[in-house]
């Protein structure tokens, strides 16, 4: 397998601008001849199709929702990055850049991350001319705050519902599209297989949730833009279906996956209740421009927070990183929590949360400011909780939140297949160890306005592409092997629920492939998760049958996958021996507890290529090459 | 806690459908509503039997996919929240809750407490966007929008589309949901070219799908989970008003330009705003 890197080289500055001018275009007249199909409409996939289409593509866009309206992004809350220099503190796409770049623990590919900041500005501007209703300022100007690992104001937002009012304006800009016949919005659809023919993305199975009859659609792409796989551990920030099936049955055809260890944990989320918890609710990342963390310095102490005078709280963020303190990235606020936690601070139930106290920017500025800026995190908060967090402090503890791995890419944005895209959070490639916070806004727009309609066009213009058939011998295989499996699923009649098994590999895998990893741990997990995947297929249970709407059915469908890329995180976390971002193995860690990289060895990317059938998954590397002096990450 | 389920169950769009009761017992207080079906249909699953058909994503109510009508009230007895975050504590212990799909003639129920919802993307289908292509944007700081317009327009922005307001409707009326998109880009600069244009295919639209006329009960507010008020429903019959007059008129001189339909509409914010 060939990984190529599409990438020019010379000055950084310019590459993207070469790219674009080397890519071949596709002209105006020609563009609806090609049909593309986007699987998901989140940012990245609404962005895109909606981009396509106004250029005059065919698109088909396929979501699992009942509406394009409800995908995940719109649950982003705290804001979207972009090097404006609008506070006039020293930003620019160098410092973005070089910002990012760090935050990822230097695991990135340069040339992605500086046309991403290249890129964050113009995104802003169509936001804006799309009629997102980003806070201002009373001079009518657009306001801006900061988030972790970045010392500069550079955060747009829409009080903390920024995701949701971007997603709007994707999903606006994608009903226009709809209206005018480019693009066909088929809800309530679900990918189950890609097709490959001569060795190019052609098309996918889909299942219709209703009917649950199986679709083919061919087409002459594919851009797969179906977000993360954080559910792999049960209990994430993740909406409940979001999953891994799409990617996964995409590298079960061929298509490398990049970096599968590297997960983010987000450390200011609602602790986990008790059994019956669905789901795990995030507070912002934004909350901390306000607020401290803080824990008891005696372990064990009982008292109400507001019992705790100043002398006695440990506030661990400022004391150990005191150049960020509260705005430190996540991977290390995670871990900083974790750390205070295991040595007995914790507070709350079962000792596992810190406290996230707004108190001190309550008494500086007026809690109304604070209502402004975050009152519908305050009400979701007193919602869940029956607290209202500017009388009693927050507790918050690290939850399963983002994937930096996923599909690998290339600086096109396509994966090992060709004509197979992969875009947002579905592949891997800005993020690095560490996502910063608001980039993923930023990634998903830049990937589906700006890149993809480029790197499209060249594919589309330079490839061979025969004409396809939805009864090709290609199409009608994957049509077999889906209902194939489906039949399979039905046909068990075990005595465990699928939900049963998700949770078990959940503990397994936030055990041993979480905030911290071990090379006995991660070694025991591969089997253990092995087990599980067998017992699964010996002992699942799915009632009802294939053509209707069948919700166990679909779940019981994408735990299976999760089973087999729970295995492959391990191998991966495994294989990778240093501790870079969230990837920190106890085995590799500085004498202060934090990670500690070994560039020498390690300056790559995993490529996992798909296991034969009885063999293990092969890894293959991308060198990274650095234009700036690698460096230890420092945010004391 | 000790509950018991009152739930609609219905195969497909052709069944007749009828009730089902459940107990559920030993549950915390803090549990929400939707997790007590989590573990209901837990328990259905293991024995076999189809567990109950509901949508819900997020559970922290901004993703709009959940609505139930709970005891009569579409998302429950807690005013403003999605039915994802009705906790248990907001029924009394060994209550018997009624659980019924969104059911309006727009809304064919697909199974159990799922329904069909799309008619809401085609209304917007119809001009709930600025008609703006990518790539061709302005300076975002070159267009200065007053502060408590941009706070307005979030207001009416903060909309889910989850429909609780048409199925909280006596009518069967969407004028909220309409509303709330009109107001929305109608409190802002960017806004204004289609102003006229966007009401009229909207209210076309919704006549369309065959959701019905706003008589002024206000059901639909106190269903709002995210706190849309009448006053979105106000302002669109102001503007399909002056957009129906601006069209008899046909925009002659001197007369309002259905364009430009309410320069009072600051784009600069006024001093003290």
């Amino acid at each position: 397998m060939m990984l190529r890197d599409t990438a020019p080289s010379g000055p950084l500055a310019g590459r993207w601008q070469r790219r674009r001018s080397e890519l071949q275009l596709v002209g105006p007249t020609r563009r609806r001849r090609y049909q593309v199909i986007v699987v998901g409409a989140g940012l990245a996939g609404a962005s895109a199709a909606a981009t396509l289409g106004e250029l005059g593509y065919r698109v088909r866009c396929l979501t699992f929702h009942d509406s394009p309206r409800r995908a995940h992004s719109v649950a982003a809350q705290g804001g979207i990055n972009a090097a404006r220099d609008s506070a006039n503190d020293g930003d620019s796409v160098e410092r973005l850049f070089h910002d990012t770049l760090e935050g990822g623990d230097f695991r990135s590919r340069e040339s992605n991350v500086y046309r991403l900041a290249e890129l964050s500005a113009r995104i802003i501007d169509q936001a804006v001319a799309q009629g997102v209703p980003f806070a201002r300022e009373y001079g009518g100007h657009l306001a801006t705050r900061s988030f972790g690992g970045a010392l500069v104001s550079r955060t747009f937002y829409a009080r903390g519902q920024t995701g949701q009012q971007l997603l709007l304006a994707a999903y606006q800009a994608l009903a226009k599209e709809a209206a005018a016949g480019s693009v066909s919005v088929l809800a309530r659809r679900e990918m189950l297989d890609l097709i490959v023919v001569d060795g190019r993305a052609r098309g996918v199975v889909a299942r219709d949730l209703v009917s649950g009859a199986l679709e083919t659609h061919v087409g002459d792409a594919v851009v797969l833009a179906t977000g993360g796989y954080a559910n792999v551990y049960f209990l994430s920030t993740n909406a409940k279906a979001s999953n891994a099936t799409a990617i996964w049955r995409a590298h079960r055809r061929g298509a490398a996956f990049a970096n599968p260890g590297f997960v983010q944990f987000h450390p200011t989320c609602l602790p986990a209740a008790g059994e019956h918890q669905a789901k795990l609710t995030l507070m912002s990342e934004s909350l901390r421009n306000d607020a401290r963390l803080w824990v008891p310095r005696r372990p064990g102490d009982d008292r109400r927070p507001e019992a705790i005078p100043e002398a006695e709280r440990d506030y661990f963020l400022e004391r150990r990183y005191p150049r960020y303190g509260n705005l430190v990235p996540r991977d290390l606020g995670s871990r900083a929590a974790k750390l205070v936690c295991d040595e007995g601070h914790g507070v709350g139930p079962g000792r596992r949360a810190v406290y996230l106290d707004l108190s001190d920017a309550a008494a500086r500025g007026g809690a109304a400011v604070l209502r402004e800026r975050y009152g519908n995190l305050f009400e979701l908060y007193r919602h869940i909780t029956g607290d209202d967090p500017l009388h009693v402090p927050m507790r918050v503890a690290p939850a399963a939140h983002y994937t930096m791995g996923g599909l690998w890419v290339d600086y096109d944005l396509m994966s090992t297949i060709p004509g197979l895209f992969a875009i947002g959070e579905a592949n891997f490639s800005d993020q690095g160890a560490n996502r910063l916070g608001a980039s993923a806004l930023m990634q998903g727009l830049a990937d589906g306005y700006f890149v993809l309609p480029c790197t499209l066009a060249g594919y589309l213009a330079g490839a061979p592409l025969a004409p396809v058939s939805e009864d090709g011998a290609e199409a009608r295989a994957a049509r077999a092997d889906v209902r194939a499996r489906i039949e399979t699923l039905l046909a068990l009649s075990g005595r465990r629920t699928a939900g049963d098994f998700h949770r078990a590999l959940g503990r397994v895998l936030a055990d041993a492939c979480g905030l911290e990893r071990s090379r006995d741990g991660l070694a025991k997990a591969i089997d253990e998760v092995a087990a599980l995947r067998e017992a699964f297929w010996a002992d699942v249970t799915v009632p009802g049958g294939p053509g209707e709407l069948n919700q166990e059915l679909e779940r019981a469908g994408r735990v299976a996958d999760f089973l087999e890329l729970g295995e492959l995180m391990c191998r991966d976390a495994l294989a990778r021996e240093e501790s870079c971002g969230c990837h920190f193995r106890v085995e590799h860690q500085t004498p202060e507890g934090e990670a500690r990289r070994d560039d020498e060895a390690f300056a790559h990317v995993a490529v996992w290529t798909p296991a034969a059938p009885g063999r293990s998954p092969r890894r293959l590397v991308e060198p990274l090459h650095f234009e700036m002096a690698l460096r230890e990450r420092s945010y004391r | 806690m000790k509950i018991a389920l009152r739930i609609w169950r219905q195969h497909d769009s052709a069944d007749a459908g009828d009730f089902r009761r459940y107990e559920l017992g030993d549950l915390p207080a803090d549990t929400t509503l939707l997790e007590a079906l989590d573990d209901l249909n837990e328990w259905l699953v293991e024995r076999g039997e189809p567990p109950v058909a509901f949508d819900s994503d997020c559970r922290e109510g901004i993703c709009g996919a959940c609505g139930i009508v709970v005891d009569g009230r579409p998302h429950g007895p807690v005013p403003g929240t999605t039915t994802c975050l009705l906790p248990l504590r907001a029924f009394r212990d060994g209550a018997t809750i009624t659980l019924e799909p969104f059911c309006t003639g727009v809304f064919p129920v697909v199974r159990d407490l799922v329904v069909d919802r799309s008619a809401l993307d085609r209304v917007v289908q119809a001009g709930g966007y600025v008609s703006v292509r990518t790539g061709g944007a302005p300076d975002a700081d070159a267009l200065p929008v007053a502060r408590a317009a941009a706070e307005r327009a979030l207001d009416a922005a903060a909309c889910i589309g989850c429909g609780a307001c048409v199925a909280a409707c006596p009518n069967g009326s969407a004028s909220l949901f309409v509303g709330a998109k009109l107001a929305h880009l109608g409190a802002l600069p960017q806004g204004q070219p289609e102003r006229a244009r966007r009401v009229s295919t909207l209210v076309a639209a919704a006549d369309r799908e065959g959701f019905g006329g706003c008589t002024l009960h206000g059901e639909c507010q106190s269903a709002c989970p995210t706190h849309i008020d009448l006053g979105v429903i106000a302002r669109l019959n102001r503007d399909y008003l002056i957009a129906a007059l601006a069209r008899w008129w046909g925009g002659s001189p001197g007369k309002p330009d259905a364009t430009d339909l309410d320069p009072r509409v600051p784009t600069a914010a006024p001093a003290g705003s």
